[in-house]
């Protein structure tokens, strides 16, 4: 049973102008097994949170702290906080020309893990998680997310997240840019990991549909840097049928 | 058939950081054509060049002065030889007219070169002997003297051998390396630059493919202040294969130049150029010419030329300008790419947040970037040694990196991630 705290958590982010200030005080906390869909309009912050919690350098926090159990995650550099236990699905997967798929999983499972994989579990449990995932094996040996169409990129993230099992998932805009067809597939490996693995997910979107796949325990509208109201999985529908607007200061 | 093909290929293209001025030039080149340059023996045919010549605009003209002035004095480097046992290696006088069949020289250095040896070194390799192994010269530099060294290598025909030029060492060199690949022979020549700091190597390769002779010239350039190659290569009969390889790694201050041409003259012969050169730290910079000329003649021509260059941080330069000239249209096929891609920020963040050290992370990408060109040196030793060069060069810069972090867990992880290479 872990815990992930973040407390009053403001975070700048860096621009050719100096930094520009973009969450102000963010209060969340999520536990082992349970999912919460942190809904918010365009630009209030929601990727800010996603890097700041995974360590991106451009990203400088002010005050507040995440916690991993208890332990001051803002501390770690950025490969430790993944060995601690957190994952970041990107909502843009960058490309690394040069490294394979397999040899990318292959490392970063040995870096989780502190240890190489057994050979053939690892190769049949790649392949099979691809398979689920309707990712054709050839993608093993294509430079990651090269070339990757947005939806092959988003099953990468999602396959990475099998295969690595971590303690906190974030999952940003995960949904984005899929079809249905996807967005079932995709849907249904969270599904997997959450089943198989005691695995807390903060799932990031702007709309209901994946979670009409992905059932969150809470939901959290996200204002200006901010959490702006909690609820339950109803709270979710209100915000598709209403939109953001009575969360917006008037000008 | 006649295809023509251009082509970019890779992440980015970056033609702003590939040059100044007409970077990526198809068709004639700033100065005309490659036809047309002159080639002499006679030194005084090559004016002390100013560095705004064609041949010259790249390279580091103050580092590389002590080789331009005039004829040079000082003593060639070493050559250890261990050969294989049907292969002849013995020392010439330069009156010998084995000397000097390959092409004249094409610039200033490499007129230097031929008009200041005494001695040269001859490598033949007997009509139909296949080499049961390498034949190996190691060039030691142990001098700070400008000198000059000739080498010429002669696979007769229908003999196959594999020859390694390791140079090492400290040296200012001039050197001219010729090569014959007589009829229907196979020679794989392989020239490592793995300089001490502070060596200035200047070397011209010139080649001449017979025919259904194969050539495959691989160079690997590792170390040095400053190593200027060019390699040339021409075919002299009809259907002879060349293939040309390389791979090199500047650091912070170094300057590695890599200027090659492919003549076809002749019908129906085939050429493939391909380099892959990584980059790093303050100041280091890379350059790479391709120039490829398919004269009226050369119908039946197959070539393609590529070079891609991986910079992995600010500072770092790497210039590209392949060059593709076509007086048939008659031709199987033309094409080259060049393509310059950056290790950034963003890559980094990405694997490091799969756990991945910032050090495995540099030389997944590295390691990575180079593979399928390792493997086209085709001497397992030289391999071995370049993998080891390329981790080393990595940790070089890793060291000042990573003293702010968990050191002890961090080397723990890379030690996993190696040892799990090892076994898959
Ligand atoms: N490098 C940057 N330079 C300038 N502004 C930036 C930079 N990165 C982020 N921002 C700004 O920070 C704010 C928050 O961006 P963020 O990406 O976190 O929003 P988001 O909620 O994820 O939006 P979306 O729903 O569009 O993904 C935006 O106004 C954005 O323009
Ligand atoms: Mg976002």
């Amino acid at each position: 049973m872990s815990t992930l705290e973040i407390r009053d958590l403001h975070v700048d982010v860096e621009t050719p102008d100096g930094p520009k200030k973009i969450l102000r005080g963010v209060d969340l906390t999520v536990k082992s097994g349970e999912t919460h869909a942190l809904m918010g309009p365009n630009g209030s912050g929601k990727s800010t949170l996603a890097y700041a919690i995974a360590g991106h350098p451009k990203y400088a926090v002010t005050s507040g702290e995440v916690l991993l159990d208890g332990e001051n995650l803002l501390e770690m550099s950025v490969d430790e906080r993944a060995r601690a236990g957190m994952f970041l699905a990107m909502q843009y997967p960058v490309e690394v020309p040069g490294v394979t798929v397999s040899n990318f999983l292959r490392t970063a499972k040995t870096a989780i893990d502190g240890k190489a994989p057994a050979l053939r579990h690892w190769v049949s449990d790649v392949r099979g998680t691809m398979e689920n995932l309707r990712m054709d094996p050839t993608f093993a040996e294509r430079n990651v997310n090269e070339g990757f169409s947005g939806g092959e990129k988003k099953r990468h993230e999602i396959l990475q997240m099998e295969l690595l099992q971590p303690k906190f998932a974030v999952l940003d805009e995960t949904d984005s840019g899929l079809d249905v067809d996807a967005l079932r597939v995709v849907s249904e490996g969270v599904n997997r990991v959450k089943g198989n693995t005691d695995v807390g997910v903060l799932l990031i979107t702007h709309y209901t549909r994946i979670l009409r796949y992905i059932t969150p325990d809470y939901v959290h509208v996200f204002v200006n840097g901010q959490v702006a109201e909690e609820g339950g999985p109803e709270l979710a529908e209100r915000l598709e049928a209403e939109g953001y607007d009575r969360f917006l200061t008037p000008a | 058939m006649s295809t023509t093909t251009t082509q970019d290929t890779g992440l980015t293209t970056d033609h702003a950081q590939a040059t100044a001025d007409d970077a990526h030039s198809h068709g004639l080149a700033p100065e005309g054509s490659r036809a047309d340059r002159a080639t002499s023996f006679a030194l005084a045919d090559f004016d002390v060049p100013n560095g705004r010549e064609e041949v010259w605009r790249f390279s580091p003209m103050n580092r590389l002065q002590g080789l331009m002035a005039g004829a040079l004095t000082g003593t060639a480097p070493q050559v250890e030889v261990t050969a294989d046992e049907g292969v002849r290696v013995e020392h010439v006088d330069r009156s010998d007219d084995r000397l000097g069949k390959a092409g004249a020289p094409g610039d200033r250095i490499s007129a230097v070169a031929w008009e200041s040896f005494a001695e040269g070194l001859l490598v033949t390799i007997p009509a139909e002997h296949v080499a049961g192994r390498e034949t190996t010269l190691t060039v030691r530099g142990s001098g700070e003297e400008p000198a000059a060294q000739h080498i010429t290598i002669i696979a007769e025909h229908h003999s196959e051998a594999v020859v390694v030029l390791d140079h090492r060492g400290s040296a200012q060199l001039a050197q001219t390396v010729e090569i014959h690949v007589a009829d229907g022979a196979s020679l794989r020549v392989v020239s490592v630059q793995d300089w001490d700091s502070g060596a200035v190597h200047a070397s011209s390769h010139r080649a001449v493919v017979g025919r259904d002779a194969t050539l495959k010239h691989v160079v690997v350039t590792l170390g040095g202040d400053v190593v200027r190659l060019t390699p040339e290569a021409a075919f002299a009969a009809t259907g002879g294969s060349v293939e040309m390889n390389g791979l090199y790694f500047a650091d912070s201050g170094q300057h590695q130049e890599h200027r090659l041409f492919v003549d076809h003259a002749v019908p129906n012969c085939t050429s493939r150029v391909t380099y892959k050169g990584a980059l790093q730290g303050d100041d280091a910079r890379s350059v790479w010419i391709g120039d490829v000329l398919i004269r009226k003649a050369a119908e039946g021509t197959d070539t393609y030329e590529l070079n891609r260059n991986l910079v992995l941080t600010d500072g770092a330069r790497a210039d590209s300008v392949p060059n593709l000239e076509i007086e048939t249209g008659e031709i199987e096929g033309a094409g080259h790419a060049s393509a310059t891609g950056r290790f950034d920020d963003d890559q980094l963040f990405y694997l490091r947040s799969r756990g991945i050290p910032e050090a495995a992370a540099r030389r997944l990408v590295v390691r990575g970037f180079f593979a399928e060109m390792i493997t086209k040196i085709g001497v397992p030793a030289v391999e071995e040694r370049l993998l080891a060069a390329i981790d080393a060069e990595l940790d070089a810069v890793l060291g000042d990196l990573a003293d702010t972090e968990d050191v002890s867990q961090e080397r723990r992880v890379i030690e996993a991630i190696e040892s799990g290479e090892a076994q898959g």
